[in-house]
């Protein structure tokens, strides 16, 4: 029976020939994650229904990064709890704050996620692993309570939608064009439950000819569009980047010819522009030409959609030499400490600084309204982020305009939403 | 199993960060998040929260993120039901394994107006309005949430399978 790789992963950690979309399984994982939000509940959840053992220790990871380092007492208590249970148990996969980074990125550089693993993650935006061919989905503290106790959680097996971009420069798209415009297109199409309960499965020319990084920033806004995981199939790209990182075995899976999909999807992307996603909604997208005149008050670069060394490098190729308009706060967050390093030893800290924005240590931050750049009432963002959800970044009467790194950049040197192209900056950085 | 409750209405895409936003997420303290619950829409939601009242809502209930704060938050708020055309799925499953129950319905309901008393069977999924008389069918519950639902939740479950 033809499956999906989505179908051909479940099937194998249930230990099952195969599987249908619909079915209730019980399924063995590979990894289980909890940060500083959603671990507590769960580590209480473990202590009270007598858990002893993780069921195992190297397959447990802890990461305290949306309050940290400590932003208040309460977070403070927060990760302590994180750090006795780790201690406690052995954990080895916690990340102490100079180590930790933003767990979807973090987690992927580290090695820990490998094509053809089934993970689940407390935090929404798990589905990011899709990148690299694994089954990777985000689930609540219970499951995870219920993962380090069991080493299992239940599915419901999706359907499959398959998304197909074609470009007809082999793949390639259009200057200032990244993996954040083509998810942002998509669940402007689809809408914010277009993909509700489904796994969202990326080909085509244009994801054969797209980095990592921006695979990893598709298959993390699966969530947006409803979808329960993203999955790109493993290529050369794939397994370049993987082979550098992860240190054990691991099986590549392919979606069959004759798998079924509940819908195809195709897109020709050769003309598409860079998309700007409007308050309050994910869906609620517009090319850049076709924004008006939106004046901003802040700017940030960052989280786990777009929070890579290559998101950084594109902000930065449209800072550098230029400054922050007066009116604009602009903040740069790398997602992990490598990535920090690396942004270091490039000069792009340098760029940022110099324009006049701030370089902060890893952390979620303002992305979630936490803290490092919280909006007052009335006032308005354009950030790398990937909810514009109503007060998600600050006071309910402020706005959240989601982008690509480049548009960001440019617009906090313009004051207003704009693109590169207005400063006159030729030529994408890829 | 019977639930007894007045309707608070709310419409389509209701996110986690409007039934508990971000900024309360440092705790899980029950009592605080009770008091934070639905903020992002209705400040003083708490207030107006009889214990066994109902939430109704359009589609796409629970969208966001899988912050478990968001069911944990109703339930302490006393909600003991979750109406919805659709639900988002970590919503879905957080619920369930916290005990919370949720019912999806097809039909319109967009008639049941805030303030409606209702009584709703789980079991057979109906839902009347006391005052008009008038009856909803809503999905069947799954086997297995019904399972989850009886045992109270998810790691009680567990622990009876391990056992
Ligand atoms: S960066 Fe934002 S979306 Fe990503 S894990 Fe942190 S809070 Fe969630």
């Amino acid at each position: 029976m033809e499956m999906t790789i989505t179908e051909k992963i479940l099937a194998l950690h249930a230990g099952l020939d195969h599987v249908e979309p619909g079915e209730l399984i019980m399924a063995k994982v590979d990894l289980a994650l909890g940060n500083d939000v959603t671990a507590p509940i769960a580590i209480d959840e473990f202590r009270r229904h007598n858990g002893k053992d993780v069921f195992d220790r190297q397959k447990v990871v802890l990461v305290p990064d949306h309050f940290t380092p400590n932003k208040d007492i309460k977070s403070a208590i927060q990760c302590k709890i994180l750090r006795d249970f780790a201690k406690e148990k052995g954990i080895e996969n916690y990340f102490e704050v100079g180590a930790a980074g933003i767990e979807h990125a973090l987690l992927p550089e580290s090695g820990l996620v490998a094509p053809g693993d089934l993970i689940i993650g407390a935090d929404s935006h798990t589905c990011t692993y899709g990148a690299v061919g694994a089954f990777s989905t985000g689930v609540g503290s219970t499951d995870l309570a219920a993962a380090m106790m069991s080493g299992k959680a239940w599915f419901k097996v999706p359907q499959t939608i398959k998304f197909v971009y074609h470009s007809s420069s082999n793949g390639r798209l259009k200057d200032w064009v990244y993996g954040k415009d083509v998810i942002l297109y998509t669940i402007g199409q689809i809408g914010v439950d277009g993909a509700l309960y489904k796994a969202m499965e990326f080909t085509g020319d244009v994801i054969d000819a797209m980095n990592m990084s921006g695979r990893f920033t598709i298959c993390n806004m699966v969530i947006e569009a409803g979808g329960k995981n993203g999955v790109v199939i493993p290529d050369t790209t794939t397994s370049n980047y993987v082979n550098q990182r992860v240190k054990r075995p691991y099986t590549v899976f392919a979606s069959d010819k004759g798998a079924r999909y509940e819908n195809i999807y195709e897109y020709d992307l050769t003309n598409l522009k860079p998309q700007v996603a409007f308050p309050h909604l994910p869906e609620n997208t517009r090319n850049i030409d076709e924004v008006g005149r939106i004046d901003i008050d802040q700017a940030f670069v960052g989280s786990c959609t777009n929070g890579w060394i290559e998101d950084l490098r594109i902000a930065a190729s449209v800072i550098r030499g230029r400054k922050v308009n007066t009116n604009v706060r602009m903040i740069v967050i790398p997602a992990t400490r490598k990535i920090y390093q690396q942004a270091l030893k490039e000069g792009l800290i340098e760029a940022f600084v110099e324009a006049g924005a701030v370089f902060s240590t890893p952390t979620c931050g303002p992305c979630l309204g936490g803290h490092m750049g919280v909006l007052a009432p009335g006032e308005r963002a354009v950030a790398t982020t990937n909810r514009n959800f109503k007060g998600r970044m600050g006071d309910l009467r402020s706005e959240v305009y989601l982008a690509n790194p480049a548009i960001v950049a440019a617009s906090a040197v313009l004051g207003r939403i704009g693109s590169p192209e207005e400063l006159g900056i030729e030529g994408g950085v890829a | 199993m019977i639930i007894r409750g007045n309707a608070h209405v709310f419409g389509n895409d209701i996110d986690t960060d409007v039934i508990i936003p971000a900024r309360y997420l440092n705790t899980y303290d029950h009592d605080e998040l009770a008091k934070h619950a639905m903020e992002g829409i209705e400040s003083d939601f708490y207030k107006k929260v009889t214990k066994g009242d109902v939430i109704v809502a359009g589609s796409n209930f629970g969208s966001g993120s899988s912050r478990e704060h968001a069911p944990i938050a109703l339930m302490a708020v006393g909600i003991s039901l979750v109406i919805a055309r659709s639900f988002a799925r970590i919503f879905y499953r957080n619920a369930f394994n916290i005990g919370l129950p949720l019912l999806e319905v097809s039909e319109d309901i967009d008639s049941i107006k805030s303030g409606t008393p209702l009584e709703v069977n789980l079991d057979t999924g109906l839902i009347k309005e006391l005052l008009t008389n008038r009856v909803y069918k809503a999905k069947s519950v799954p086997q297995f949430m019904q399972e989850l639902l009886s045992a109270g939740g998810l790691m009680n479950y567990m622990e009876k399978k391990i056992k």
